[in-house]
C-alpha cells in the first residue's frame, strides 16, 4: 500500500483554509443575499450559483488567465510578490474558495432566511441595531445552517480535481492534492495505489457527511438545505 | 421602582397622522387616520384588514407611512414633510406581536433581558428581577419559551417589552389565545404597571368583550379609516351605531327600558323600542334578560346576534328559552351560505339561518314564525 501522505495533508490543510476563508466572507454575503431589496439580486445569486453547473475546467481556465502575466490581477500579483499566482498553494486556495463558494454560501442563506421576521422585528423594538441583531438572533438561530455550510465547503474542496489539475499542476507539496495523485496512479497502472487513495477520500468525506446530516436529524426545525445537489 | 437611565417625558400623548397606500394584486388599500393617544388604554377595534396592524407598523417604524406625522410629546418620531424617519431601535416603541416573537434560543430570563443590553449589568438584573416578579414569571426564569404555557408566554412577552421603560405601547391582540381568566388576569397586571408609568397604550383587538373590559377609549377602524371614536359606550351609540355595530357583532341592536326587576331569578324584563316605517304599528316587545345594575325605568341598549335567535313554525312549546315571541316574515335574503330573515315581530329582528332550514320551514316572505331567543342570548350595554 503506498499512500501518499503529504498529498493527504496538503487537501486537508487545503480544505481547512478554504472553509476557514468561506465561513468568514460567506456570512457577510449571504446575510446580503438574505436581506437586500436591491433589485439586480438575482444576477449576484446566479454568479454565486454557477460553480454549481460550472465544469471545473471552464472556472479553472478562466483563473489561470486571470493570474497569467497578461491580466492586470496577475500583473498586480507578481509586482507584490515576484512570482506568479498559477502553480502555486494560493492560487490553488483562490480557486478553490471561488468553486466551493455556494456550498457555503446557500445554506448560509436559507437558514438565515428561514429565521422567523417577527424576532428579527421584535429585536429591533427592543433596540438592538441591524447587527447585534444578526450577532444575537440570526446567527444563534443558524447553527445547523452554518455547520452544513463549513462541513460541504470542506468536503468539496477535498474531492475537487478540475479545478485543481487547471490552477495548481502536480507539484508535490505544494499543489498535488488526493484526487490529482489518483489520477496519477491510474496513469502508472498503479491501480492497487490509486485504490488505497480514493478509498481514504471516499471514506473520509462520508464520515463528514455522516456528521453534517446526523446534526440535521437532531434539530428537525431547521429548514433543510437540499443537501442532495448535483456536483 | 426603576431607575431609568434617560430622562422620562411622561404622560406623554402619542400624536399619528398616517396615510398609506397599498396595492396587492387582489385589492387596492388606502390607510388614512389621524389620532391622539393619552396616557392609558386607546383600544384599535375593527374586522381583520381593518389596517389596525398597519398603524401599530407605522408607529412602531417597522414599516412607513406614504405621509404624515408621529410624535410622541415633543419627540417626532416621523415626519413626511422634514422628513425625519428615525429608526425602529431608537424610537424606544414597545411592541408586543400577536405571535409574541420569543426567542426560542434564549430563556425567559435572557427573553427579558434582549433589550437592556446598554444597562450596567447589576442595574440590568435588578430590573430584570423586579419584571419577572411583577409579572409573576419569577419560576421560569431557566426555562425556553418553548416549554411553558400561552398565558405564561404572554406575560414574558409583556414583561420584555415593559423593562425596556418604552415610551409607548404597542399590543397587538396579544390575548388573542387566552381564556377569558387568564386574560383577565394579565390585563389586571397591565392595568397595574401602567398605573405607575402612565403612558399611551394602543391595544389591538377585534374582541368585544376586550373592548368592554379595557374600555377607556375607543377608536373603530374599517376599511382604513376611523370611522367612530369614544367611550365603548359612547361608540356603540354614536350616528354610525349600524355599522359599529356590525363590527362588535349585534345585528340586532335596539333601545330598551327596565320594566321589572327579578333578582331571585337573575332576570329582568325589559321594553324593547324601535323605529319602525310609519304605515306599520308601533309595538313594543318584551323580553326577559340577564340582570345588570340597573334601576326599574332605566334605559339601556340591548344587542342579539342574529345567529342566536331561533325560527320557528309553529308555536314551540316545552322550551328552556324565556322569550318566544310570535311575528311575520318581512324578507328573506341569502348571503353566501346563511340566509339573513328580518321578522316583524313589533319591532324588526335579523335572524341567520342555513340554507337548508330555509327549505325545510318553507319559509316566504309574509309567513307567521315564532323567534325564540334565550335570556342570555341579550347583551346588555349602556346608553
Amino acid at each position: 500500500m503506498s499512500i501518499d501522505w503529504q498529498a493527504f495533508c496538503l487537501t486537508i490543510a487545503l480544505a481547512l483554509v478554504v472553509s476557514a476563508v468561506l465561513f468568514v466572507a460567506g456570512l457577510p454575503l449571504a446575510y446580503w443575499i438574505t436581506f437586500s431589496r436591491w433589485r439586480w439580486k438575482f444576477l449576484v445569486e446566479a454568479l454565486v450559483a454557477l460553480p454549481i453547473v460550472l465544469p471545473p475546467t471552464v472556472l479553472g481556465f478562466y483563473l489561470l488567465v486571470a493570474f497569467g502575466s497578461r491580466s492586470p490581477v496577475g500583473l498586480w500579483w507578481q509586482s507584490l510578490t515576484g512570482h506568479t499566482l498559477a502553480f502555486t498553494f494560493t492560487g490553488l486556495v483562490i480557486g478553490s474558495i471561488l468553486y466551493s463558494l455556494p456550498f457555503a454560501v446557500q445554506p448560509f442563506a436559507a437558514s438565515f432566511s428561514s429565521v422567523d421576521r417577527k424576532l428579527l422585528a421584535a429585536s429591533s423594538t427592543l433596540g438592538a441595531s441591524p447587527l447585534s441583531t444578526f450577532f444575537r438572533v440570526v446567527l444563534p438561530l443558524s447553527v445547523p445552517g452554518l455547520v452544513t455550510g463549513v462541513a460541504l465547503a470542506f468536503a468539496h474542496t477535498m474531492g475537487e480535481f478540475g479545478v485543481v489539475l487547471m490552477v495548481g499542476g502536480n507539484i508535490p507539496g505544494v499543489t498535488r492534492t488526493v484526487s490529482i495523485s489518483i489520477y496519477d496512479q491510474v496513469e502508472a497502472s498503479n491501480y492497487a495505489g490509486a485504490n488505497a487513495m480514493a478509498l481514504l477520500l471516499l471514506v473520509f468525506c462520508f464520515v463528514v457527511l455522516a456528521v453534517v446530516y446526523g446534526l440535521h436529524r437532531r434539530s428537525p426545525k431547521q429548514k433543510s438545505w437540499p443537501l442532495g445537489l448535483a456536483d | 421602582m426603576h431607575t431609568a437611565a434617560e430622562p422620562k417625558s411622561a404622560n406623554a400623548a402619542l400624536r399619528a397622522a398616517i396615510r398609506k397606500r397599498f396595492a396587492t394584486a387582489e385589492r387596492e388599500f388606502k390607510l388614512d387616520v389621524e389620532f391622539d393617544a393619552a396616557a392609558g388604554f386607546t383600544i384599535l377595534f375593527g374586522p381583520s384588514g381593518a389596517g389596525k396592524t398597519t398603524v401599530l407598523d407605522c408607529v412602531a417604524g417597522l414599516a412607513a407611512p406614504d405621509a404624515g406625522r408621529i410624535s410622541v410629546g415633543d419627540r417626532v418620531l416621523f415626519d413626511s414633510t422634514i422628513p425625519i424617519h428615525v429608526p425602529v431601535a431608537k424610537r424606544r416603541v414597545g411592541y408586543v406581536f400577536q405571535e409574541l416573537a420569543l426567542f426560542p434560543h434564549l430563556t425567559v430570563e435572557q427573553n427579558v433581558e434582549y433589550g437592556l443590553a446598554h444597562v450596567p449589568r447589576a442595574d440590568r438584573k435588578q430590573r430584570v428581577a423586579a419584571m419577572l416578579q411583577e409579572f409573576r414569571i419569577d419560576h421560569l426564569r431557566q426555562q425556553p419559551p418553548a416549554k411553558i404555557s400561552g398565558g405564561e408566554r404572554q406575560r414574558v412577552a409583556l414583561a420584555r417589552t415593559l423593562v425596556t421603560d418604552p415610551c409607548i405601547l404597542l399590543l397587538d391582540e396579544p390575548l388573542a389565545a387566552l381564556d377569558a381568566a387568564t386574560k383577565a388576569r394579565i390585563i389586571d397586571d397591565l392595568r397595574a404597571w401602567n398605573q405607575v408609568h402612565q403612558i399611551p397604550i394602543l391595544y389591538v383587538t377585534h374582541s368585544r368583550e376586550e373592548v368592554m373590559a379595557l374600555g377607556e377609549r375607543v377608536l373603530v377602524l374599517d376599511c382604513g379609516r376611523i370611522i367612530a371614536q369614544g367611550t365603548p359606550h359612547e361608540v356603540l351609540r354614536a350616528p354610525l351605531q349600524e355599522t359599529v355595530a356590525q363590527l362588535v357583532g349585534f345585528e340586532n341592536i335596539f333601545d330598551a327600558t327596565v320594566e321589572s326587576v327579578h333578582e331571585d331569578r337573575g332576570t329582568m324584563m325589559c321594553k324593547l323600542e324601535a323605529d319602525m316605517p310609519e304605515n306599520q304599528p308601533r309595538n313594543q316587545v318584551e323580553i326577559e334578560t340577564p340582570l345588570v345594575r340597573a334601576e326599574v325605568g332605566s334605559h339601556l341598549l340591548v344587542g342579539i346576534q342574529a345567529g342566536d335567535i331561533l325560527l320557528a313554525i309553529t308555536p314551540p312549546f316545552g322550551l328552556s328559552a324565556r322569550n318566544v315571541i310570535p311575528g311575520r316574515l318581512v324578507s328573506l335574503q341569502q348571503r353566501d351560505v346563511i340566509v339573513s330573515a328580518r321578522v316583524n315581530c313589533g319591532v324588526e329582528m335579523e335572524v341567520h339561518l342555513t340554507l337548508a332550514a330555509r327549505d325545510a320551514l318553507d319559509l316566504m316572505p309574509g309567513k307567521e314564525v315564532w323567534l325564540v331567543i334565550k335570556t342570555h342570548s341579550c347583551h346588555l350595554m349602556q346608553r
